[in-house]
Formats: structure tokens, C-alpha cells, sequence
């Protein structure tokens, strides 16, 4: 039986199409995905991502052992309310979820992970907990819901809904959080625009969500998450990567610190052996047709595969993001398999839409 | 939703008006285009081919999924819908009014496996 968010008899009220996501009943649409997705480049929309799971760790080993635990470097992280996104690998050098790391101090963070992989990182976390003999309790808080805000007005809109948030949240920067009241507020998102990554109690929930369409945040589902997220180029956990691919094969080296010799974490030995074998670049399809994952794909330099791939409402064409060999570069002319057929499609850059503006 | 009485329906959620040149003109049902969402891409087949009962001739493309569109009947193609091509969306706004192909049946070729609508909605549950 699927699980239900918070929110689940608010979408089922508003005539949501429900799909099963991860185990999750979720909004994929309350009426039409494009909208939705024009809603969060112009204005301001809201997505209901309950389903994804916060984690807080706390312990006078939280920092060593998050060093240890995850690819990206916590040790970065010096302003309260800070947030790092990184990859947690196997020792294979595979990614076994991608995540954020909120630093609240230096013994105390908040980690939040897919929905799809949260039971499987729980466990992974607290056997690594104890295999390490680390002085660190992990708590795990479904007991909280998330709803992610996000456009061009979604800062300002959410200040008009929750009275008293601006002052708290108004000076925040991109990639940080703060406490207000039982609200965890964070200028984070999954769509290429400003707005606020909300974490509240659960039985805060509805009304939050019904104050905030109330002050014209249109409700969105995960359809139009998912093409926001592909024109931001931002990487989605089974599609474009999964314990297979290595970060670095998967348009994420960003993401691996390797500064501090002295850090080992896991799966650090296997990325430095192995080095990049791919790289993820950009396809616009310049042929009539929609590009989709794991379509195979025909460059100057070997074969590859798209590794999600979309109508972009925002360019109007069908984009994707593809897991190429090494040497193809933006500008490069490639063909793609489409149902048997070969289609022209070009190589950019794996973003294409930030902050409402095309850049391809 | 509603299923107009004076068409007839497949099970794979096309329908069929039968003209008075014994024509049959193929669209989506409603349903179909809900289920789809925002309809983004069609690929329809030429006039002059030649098509089997149940081969798959078209596609249709949402933002989120690409689905084949299937003959009705053995037939011939004498016209698709240019105009649909051009304005997917219009399969959204009104799925009856948004045809996508016309077939000439073949000789003797079957239309009793049709649904009439009251079976095509008992098919949808």
C-alpha cells in the first residue's frame, strides 16, 4: 500500500492526478504539467516533497564523521544554516543517494535524502555509525513535512503567507537555512529558481500549504518538477545516476572534494583509481520528436546514452542530459535513437534554463 | 468526462466516426489525453499507406511519455491531421474535435470488434 504525505487529502481535494512515486502517492499534476512549470519560471509555485525524508545527526562526531560518510567536504561549512549538496558513496565509488547537509554546529547537521533510497541510507548510515564507533545519534523525522516554494515571487509570496518569515529568512543567502519557530526555512531548490525549501510539522502542514495558495503559489506536481529540474540540469537519483556510476561519470565532480589528503570517505580510493570515464553533457534535439532516458546515442567519439530526457516547455524544444564519452564537446553534432530512428541533435552545456532565462 | 454515444471506441483508447464515404476518421478519447497530460508531439502516418488491424501507425508524445496510436482496421490512410500536427495541444483541449488520421477499410475488413461507447466506459472502469 503506497504511503501518503501530510498533504495527500489537500491534493486529493484539489483534483490532483495521483500517481505512485517511489512508493509515494503523489500529485504528477493538478490540471496541466506545462502551466505548472510556467507557474515556477514567472511566478511562484509549490511542491509538496514530504515524501523525501530529513535526517538529524547529532554528537560530538557528527562533523568527522560526515567527512567520512559523503564525497563533498562538511568541513566547508562554517556559517550556521549552511547547506552542501553531495553524493554518498559505496566503496565502489558508485552513488548510493545524493543529499543535503544543512550545518547547524559542529555537532549537530540535518541530512535530506530521496524518498526512493531513504530506507536504504538509513540503514547504510547507522551501520557506518556503529562499524565506526562514532559518539552520534541519527534521528529520523517523519514527523516533519517539506514543501518546496520556488519562482520568481516565491520568497516574497511565502513572506505574505507565513507572518513573521521575512524577517527571519530576508537575509539568507542561496544554500542556507535558519530556524524560525518550529519552521526550518532554507534558500534552497530543485527547479534553477530563488525561493525556499520549507520543513514544518506535519499537522502544520495543510494550513501552510492553503495559506500559501491562498497568497497565489500555484500548487504544482512532480511532472513539472521533473522538467523544471532537467532544463536546470540538476542530476535526479535512478535516472542519471544510481550505485553503477560514479559522480564523476555523472556530471557530479563538483560535488567530490579531494583537497584534504587527509580525508579519506568512502568510495574515495575507487574514484581516484578509476578517474572520469564520461561526462555528462546537453542534447537539444534539432529534429521533430522527444527525447527520453536511455535512449542510445551516436557521437564522433563512440557511442552513449541520454539519461533523462524531456519536452522543455520553457525552450519549446526536447532537451536531454547524456552520459557521453569523453572528447565530445558543446557545439558537436550527434544522432540519437528514437523508436528505430537516428535524430540530429546538438551537444551543449547540461543547463539550460536558470532563473527563468534560456541559455542554449 | 464524457464519451460521445455516436462514435465508436477501441479498447486501446482511439475512437472512430464513421463518414457517410464509409471513411473511418481515428482520434484519442478523452480519457487517453488525460491520462497522457500536456500532449507535446504527434507523429501521424501518410496518406497511401498501407496499415494492418492493430499495427501501430502513430505516436503521441506528452511531457511525460510517448504512447503508439493503433489502426482501428486493415485499411488505407487518405489524410492526417496537418492542423494537430502543428498545435498538439488541441488533442488536450478537445480530444473528439482533434482527429488525427481518416482510413479507407479494406475490403471485408472488420469494425465489429468496435466498442460503442457504453462498452468503451465500461472498459475504463
Amino acid at each position: 500500500m503506497a504511503q501518503h504525505t501530510p498533504l495527500y487529502a489537500t491534493h486529493v481535494a484539489a483534483g490532483a492526478r495521483m500517481v505512485d512515486f517511489a512508493g509515494w502517492d503523489m500529485p504528477v499534476n493538478y490540471g496541466s504539467q506545462i502551466e505548472e512549470h510556467h507557474a515556477v519560471r514567472r511566478d511562484a509555485g509549490m511542491f509538496d516533497v514530504s515524501h523525501m525524508l530529513a535526517l538529524d545527526l547529532a554528537g560530538a562526531d557528527a562533523k568527522a564523521f560526515l567527512r567520512g560518510l559523503i564525497a563533498n567536504d562538511v568541513a566547508k561549512l562554517v556559517e550556521p544554516g549552511k547547506a552542501l549538496y553531495s553524493c554518498m558513496l559505496n566503496p565502489d565509488g558508485g552513488v548510493i543517494d545524493d543529499l543535503i547537509v544543512y550545518f547547524l554546529s559542529d555537532t549537530s547537521y540535518r541530512i535530506v535524502v530521496n524518498a526512493g533510497t531513504a530506507d536504504k541510507d538509513v540503514a547504510w548510515i547507522q551501520q557506518r555509525l556503529a562499524s565506526t564507533g562514532t559518539q552520534a545519534t541519527l534521528t529520523v523525522r517523519r514527523d516533519l513535512a517539506m514543501i518546496a516554494v520556488q519562482g520568481p515571487n516565491a520568497r516574497t509570496k511565502t513572506w505574505a503567507a507565513i507572518p513573521g518569515s521575512e524577517a527571519a529568512s530576508n537575509t539568507l543567502k542561496p544554500f542556507q537555512a535558519a530556524a524560525f519557530g518550529d519552521f526550518f526555512i532554507a534558500r534552497t531548490g530543485y527547479t534553477g529558481e530563488d525561493g525556499f525549501e520549507l520543513t514544518l510539522p506535519s499537522e502544520q502542514a495543510a494550513a501552510t500549504w492553503n495559506t500559501l495558495a491562498a497568497a497565489g503559489v500555484a500548487p504544482c506536481g512532480l511532472g513539472a518538477r521533473d522538467t523544471l529540474r532537467l532544463e536546470a540540469g540538476m542530476a535526479l537519483y535512478g535516472n542519471d545516476m544510481d550505485e553503477s556510476v560514479s559522480p564523476l561519470d555523472a556530471g557530479l565532480a563538483w560535488t567530490v572534494d579531494l583537497k584534504d589528503p587527509n580525508r579519506d570517505f568512502v568510495g574515495k580510493a575507487a574514484l581516484v583509481a578509476n578517474g572520469a570515464r564520461r561526462q555528462v553533457l546537453g542534447l537539444v534535439l534539432e529534429d521533430k520528436g522527444v527525447l527520453r532516458s536511455h535512449q542510445k546515442v551516436f557521437t564522433a567519439q563512440g557511442e552513449g546514452e541520454t539519461t533523462s530526457g524531456t519536452f522543455s516547455p520553457t525552450l519549446e524544444k526536447s532537451i536531454a542530459m547524456a552520459r557521453l564519452p569523453l572528447g565530445v564537446a558543446p557545439g558537436d553534432s550527434v544522432e540519437v535513437d528514437i523508436r528505430g530512428k537516428r535524430l540530429k541533435a546538438r551537444v551543449v552545456k547540461a543547463s539550460f534554463v536558470r532563473n527563468g532565462k534560456g541559455l542554449i | 468526462m464524457t464519451t460521445p454515444t455516436d462514435l465508436r471506441y477501441t479498447a486501446s483508447h482511439e475512437w472512430v466516426r464513421t463518414e457517410s464515404d464509409g471513411s473511418l476518421t481515428v482520434g484519442v478519447t478523452d480519457h487517453a489525453q488525460e491520462a497522457l497530460g500536456d500532449v507535446v508531439f504527434l507523429e501521424l502516418p501518410e496518406a497511401g499507406r498501407v496499415v494492418a488491424a492493430g499495427e501501430a501507425i502513430a505516436v503521441i508524445e506528452s511531457v511525460k511519455a510517448a504512447s503508439d496510436i493503433y489502426a482501428p482496421v486493415a485499411g488505407e490512410i487518405i489524410a492526417s491531421n496537418e492542423a494537430a500536427v502543428d498545435a498538439p495541444e488541441s488533442v488536450n483541449a478537445d480530444a473528439y474535435a482533434a482527429w488525427l488520421f481518416k482510413i479507407k477499410p479494406a475490403d471485408g475488413a472488420d469494425t465489429g470488434a468496435l466498442l460503442d461507447a457504453a462498452g468503451y466506459e465500461a472498459a475504463i472502469g
